[in-house]
C-alpha cells in the first residue's frame, strides 16, 4: 500500500483551497497577490488560450454588499477604457457564489519594483506621467481611485503602465459618465449618491468614526502612506479629484526619493501629522532632488485639498514643463536659477553661437599680427 | 514655418551678420557691400540646402554634420575667389562658416515643421 507522502498532502491541501473554476474556460496556474479581500491568480483561458489575471474573492458565500463591491469594482474598470487603465475581459460568480472578474495579465513589474531598476529619473517621471494621463481620464469620466500607490501601479517590458486595483474607487455625479452612470440602478444610492463603495458597504449619511475609512467588512480602504489626509481622518464626503491629486503626490515622492512617504511611522504617527499639517520634503531625504520638483510633490502632497492641484491635467503640465526645461507653476525660481534653465533649455544652440564669437576673435587677432 | 523657410531666414540673418563682422578687418572695409551681399546670398543658399536636408533626415547629428559640410564648402568657394588684391582668407571665412552651418544644422532639426511625405509616410 502506498502511502502519500507531504509533498503530495501539501499540493493537494493547495489544490483543494483553490477556487472550483468548473463551468468557467478559465484555469489556475498560481497566484499572483492577495489583498484584503480578494486574491489574483494567474491563469489560463482556454478558450483564447491566453494568460489571464483572476481576481476571486476570498470569502466564501458573501453577503450581497461584498459581492456587489467586487461587481462594482468590475463594471468601474470595464467603462475606463484607456490604455492606461487594466482592461477587464470577463465577471461572472463561482458556484459557491464568490464573484470574480478576468483582466489582462500584465508581465512586467510593479512601480516599487521598477523605480528601483530604473535609474534615470527622467525615466520615471515620464512613467509617473503615464500614470497622471490615466487618472486624469477616470476623473474625466467621474471616477476617483483613492488607492493610488506603486503597488497597484504595473510598468510592462515594453514601457506600458497600467492602473490597477480600483476595488475602492468612488463614482463623482460630475461630468457625462457621471451622468450616464447614475442612470445605472446599480450605482444608486438612497440619495442618488452614485459611489462604488458608500452605496453599497457604508449605510447612506453615516461618516464613519474610526480614523481610517473602514468597510463593513473592516477592510482599510486605502494605504496609510499614500493616503490623503482627508481618507485618513474619515472624512469621506470630502473624497474628490484632489485626493487621487494627494497620492499622485506621494507616488512622486516614491519615485524621487526610493521611499515610501511618513515610512516607519505608525498610523496614529501619520494621522497625527496630518492634525498638525506637518509636511513631506522630498529634499529632507534627497538633497539633490531638483527645487522645482519638490515644489510640485509638495504642492500635491498639501495638507488642505484647496492648496493642492485642482486637477491631475496640472500636475502634469508640470512635470511635462520640468522636463522640458520650462518653469513649473509651483515653483517661482530667481533669475539665476532661471539663467540657469534657459541656458539647459538651449544649451547647444548658446555654445554654438560662443563657439563662433570665440573663432570670429581669434582669426581677428590672428590676422592683425 | 518649414524647415526650408526657417533655414531660408536664419541663413540670410546669419550670413548677413557673419558679412558685417568684416568691418572688424581694416583691409576688407572698401569692399564691405559686396562682402554683405555675398555673404548674405551664401548664408540663404546653405540654409535652404540644410533645411532641405533637415526635412529628409530626422537626425540632429546629422543635421550638425552636414550644416558643417555646406557651411565649409560654401565658405571655401568664397575664400577661393579671393580679394580684389588677389589674397585668399581662407581661415577668416571657413572657420566661422562652418560654423554658421553647423548652428543652421541644429536649428532647422530642432525647429520648423516637418515635411508632408514623412507625415504621410507615417499614417
Amino acid at each position: 500500500m502506498n502511502w502519500l507522502n507531504d509533498e503530495m498532502v501539501n499540493h493537494l491541501r493547495e489544490v483543494s483551497a483553490l477556487p472550483d473554476l468548473s463551468g468557467t474556460p478559465y484555469r489556475i496556474l498560481r497566484s499572483l497577490a492577495s489583498g484584503g479581500m480578494a486574491t489574483v491568480y494567474l491563469a489560463e483561458d482556454a478558450k483564447l488560450s491566453r494568460q489571464v489575471a483572476l481576481k476571486i474573492m476570498d470569502v466564501l458565500a458573501p453577503s450581497n454588499e461584498m459581492a456587489s463591491r467586487m461587481q462594482t469594482e468590475a463594471r468601474i474598470i470595464a467603462r475606463l477604457e484607456h490604455p492606461g487603465i487594466v482592461p477587464i475581459h470577463d465577471v461572472g460568480s463561482l458556484p459557491d457564489g464568490r464573484v470574480f472578474y478576468v483582466m489582462k495579465y500584465v508581465h512586467g513589474d510593479d512601480l516599487t519594483k521598477y523605480a528601483r531598476k530604473e535609474g534615470s529619473l527622467p525615466e520615471r517621471l515620464r512613467v509617473f506621467l503615464k500614470v497622471c494621463e490615466a487618472v486624469a481620464f477616470a476623473h474625466a469620466h467621474g471616477v476617483i481611485h483613492r488607492d493610488l500607490k506603486p503597488a497597484n501601479i504595473m510598468v510592462g517590458a515594453f514601457g506600458e503602465v497600467l492602473v490597477m486595483d480600483w476595488g475602492v474607487a468612488k463614482i463623482l455625479l460630475t461630468g457625462d459618465e457621471g451622468t450616464q452612470l447614475s442612470g445605472d440602478p446599480y450605482f444608486q444610492g438612497e440619495e442618488g449618491k452614485a459611489t462604488a463603495d458608500e452605496t453599497r458597504l457604508q449605510p447612506p449619511g453615516e461618516i464613519p468614526a474610526v480614523p481610517f475609512v473602514e468597510t463593513l467588512s473592516g477592510t482599510v480602504l486605502g494605504t496609510p502612506s499614500y493616503m490623503a489626509p482627508e481618507q485618513a481622518l474619515g472624512q469621506t464626503s470630502n473624497h474628490n479629484q484632489s485626493t487621487d491629486v494627494y497620492s499622485l503626490g506621494a507616488i512622486l515622492y516614491f519615485l524621487l526619493t526610493h521611499r515610501h512617504p511618513h515610512e516607519g511611522a505608525s498610523i496614529g504617527q501619520i494621522r497625527e501629522r496630518f492634525l498638525r499639517k506637518q509636511v513631506l520634503r522630498p529634499r529632507d531625504v534627497v538633497s539633490n532632488i531638483p527645487r522645482p520638483l519638490e515644489a510640485v510633490c509638495m504642492k500635491s502632497l498639501a495638507t488642505d485639498p484647496l492648496d493642492r492641484y485642482s486637477k491631475v491635467e496640472d500636475l502634469e503640465a508640470d512635470i511635462e514643463a520640468y522636463l522640458s526645461d520650462l518653469a513649473v507653476s509651483a515653483y517661482r525660481e530667481n533669475v539665476l536659477e532661471k539663467a540657469g534653465r534657459w541656458f539647459n533649455r538651449y544649451r547647444f544652440i548658446v555654445l554654438l553661437l560662443f563657439a563662433y564669437m570665440f573663432v570670429r576673435f581669434l582669426v581677428f587677432f590672428l590676422a592683425r599680427r | 514655418m518649414s524647415k526650408p523657410l526657417l533655414g531660408l531666414i536664419l541663413g540670410t540673418v546669419l550670413g548677413l551678420f557673419d558679412g558685417l563682422t568684416a568691418l572688424f578687418y581694416p583691409y576688407a572695409v572698401p569692399w564691405i557691400m559686396s562682402i554683405l551681399i555675398g555673404s548674405t546670398f551664401k548664408g540663404l543658399v546653405a540654409g535652404v540646402l540644410i533645411g532641405v536636408f533637415a526635412r529628409k533626415v530626422r537626425s540632429v547629428p546629422w543635421g550638425i554634420v552636414f550644416g558643417f559640410g555646406v557651411g565649409l564648402l560654401f565658405a571655401y568657394l568664397v575664400a577661393r575667389m579671393g580679394d580684389p588684391n588677389g589674397q585668399h582668407h581662407y581661415l577668416e571665412i571657413m572657420v566661422p562658416g562652418s560654423i554658421v552651418g553647423m548652428i543652421l544644422g541644429f536649428a532647422t532639426q530642432k525647429y520648423g515643421k516637418g515635411s508632408k511625405w514623412i507625415g504621410a509616410n507615417q499614417s
